[in-house]
């Protein structure tokens, strides 16, 4: 039986392509984005299609099906393009076979049913498993790019160090700020590091805790902390939870904090504006001689 | 009353889809960039003791709309251990996984009113109310 309509599917096959991009293009307008080409939707359905037909004809040619959903991933289509397209190919298909036949009764309708259900059934799994596969891999991807950017220390200068602190924290990310802040104070032999919390958008009791701990395990090994970049609302809630930030340096912004960092290690800004002048000063009175 | 919007807490970064939600609400409904903040600490230390304590629960927005007031209301709830002593947790300092101890009385703080019910081993139900101003 199930040779047999798999013959009549793969004989006809021009006539249920035909069918189902009919009613695939008719989902375009409605579900897919409308800024996909016409070209690129047609030639990615003829390939769908012949995906479908491969697979069926030597059952499981997993490259080609893997190497399509790949494609719809880095087109960036949605898995219900997928879904939908095997979903109306089943439909076509049965539809097509019991148009094909003379005698429909139901055991009939019930046999060609299991046996397009048994072709599209492993497809759908294997498309749907690489698709979302991917995207776990994509996932996992960026999550190690997050953590590697999540508490960058940059020595901007000889005993100064930066932390620039942008987006929520959490526990996993709170830990890693004390980490790299202690590891980078003794590589870099820093005096001072300023932790700056501009870009954190709620400093809450967790994240006041975390920060008042690395300050305190900063000034354990003989540096200082400085937490700079504290917004007017984010020093009202910290004063509204009651969180005591006396016992360690604040400065509201960056560039205060980099000046005080300057006195600590004994330097100062210097203007070079001033020694051009006399520079000038110099030249003119060597060309009146 | 309004119909609410809640954030279900099962996991840590529940707590930041909660304090999205409930800082857009704030926003939309016109509070001030200092209240925004106290809104969205409070969330905050609620859903983090739920995700805490009571491993799950959910926090529920509500818009007061009864002329001439008008505020933000949530509501956390868990079906956790619940508090015994009350009057404890509220104590500055109080905590019972090292933390400051600085969320709960804080949250009171950062609120206008604030009421919490809790029965051993049942679980926790906090109300707090911000009024527009
Ligand atoms: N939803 C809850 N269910 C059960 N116990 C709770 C709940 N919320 C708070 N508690 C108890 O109340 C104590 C005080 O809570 P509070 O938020 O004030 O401080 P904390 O969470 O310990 O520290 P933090 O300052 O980081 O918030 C907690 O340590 C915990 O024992
Ligand atoms: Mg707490």
């Amino acid at each position: 039986m199930d040779q047999k309509f798999k013959r009549i599917a793969v004989e006809n096959s021009d006539a249920i392509v035909q069918m189902w991009v009919e009613e695939i293009n008719s989902l375009k307008d409605g579900n897919y984005t409308a800024t996909i080409s016409d070209e690129l939707f047609e030639s990615t359905n003829r390939e769908f299609v012949n995906v479908i037909f491969t697979s069926i004809t030597n059952q499981g040619s997993s490259k080609a099906v893997e190497d399509f959903s790949e494609k719809i991933i880095n087109l960036g289509w949605p898995l219900s393009y997928i879904t939908d397209g095997l979903q109306v190919f089943r439909r076509v298909t049965v539809d097509y076979i019991l148009s094909q036949s003379s005698k429909v009764d139901s055991e009939f309708f019930s046999n060609v049913l299991e046996s397009v259900d048994a072709w599209v059934e492993p497809l759908i799994r294997q498309l749907v498993n690489e698709y979302s596969g991917s995207w776990e891999h994509i996932v996992s991807l960026q999550r190690v790019a997050l953590q590697e950017l999540s508490a960058p220390l940059i020595p901007v200068m000889d005993k100064i160090t930066i932390m620039p602190l942008i987006g929520t924290i959490d526990t996993e990310r709170a830990k890693l700020i004390m980490e790299n802040l202690l590891e980078g104070v003794i590589k870099h032999n820093s005096e001072v590091v300023l932790m700056d919390i501009t870009g954190v958008p709620v400093v809450d009791t967790m994240v006041a805790h975390h920060i008042i701990q690395a300050a305190e395990a900063v000034r354990l090994i003989g540096s200082t902390c400085i937490l700079v970049g504290i917004r007017p609302e984010i020093a009202q809630t910290i004063v509204n939870l009651g969180i005591d930030l006396g016992k360690f340096p604040t400065k509201s912004t960056l560039k205060k904090g980099f000046t005080s960092a300057l006195e600590i290690t004994n330097r100062k800004v210097v203007d070079l504006e001033k020694k051009a002048e006399n520079i000038e000063k110099m030249i003119d009175s060597l060309q009146g001689e | 009353m309004k119909p609410q919007s809640c954030v279900n807490i099962n996991k840590e970064w529940d707590i930041v889809g909660a304090r999205q939600l409930g800082r857009d609400i704030a926003k939309k409904m016109g509070f001030g960039t200092v209240d925004q903040a106290r809104i969205a600490t409070a969330i905050s230390e609620l859903a983090r003791n739920i995700y805490l304590y009571a491993e799950e629960g959910q926090i529920c927005f509500e818009v007061i709309d009864n002329l001439p007031q008008r505020g933000m209301r949530m509501i956390a709830v868990d079906t956790g251990p619940g508090i015994k002593d009350i009057g404890q947790v509220m104590q500055d300092g109080f905590s019972t996984s090292g933390g400051l101890g600085a969320g709960l009385p804080g949250v009171k703080r950062l609120m206008d009113e604030f009421d919490l019910q809790s029965e051993a081993s049942k679980g926790t139900r906090i109300n707090a109310v911000k009024w527009l101003r």
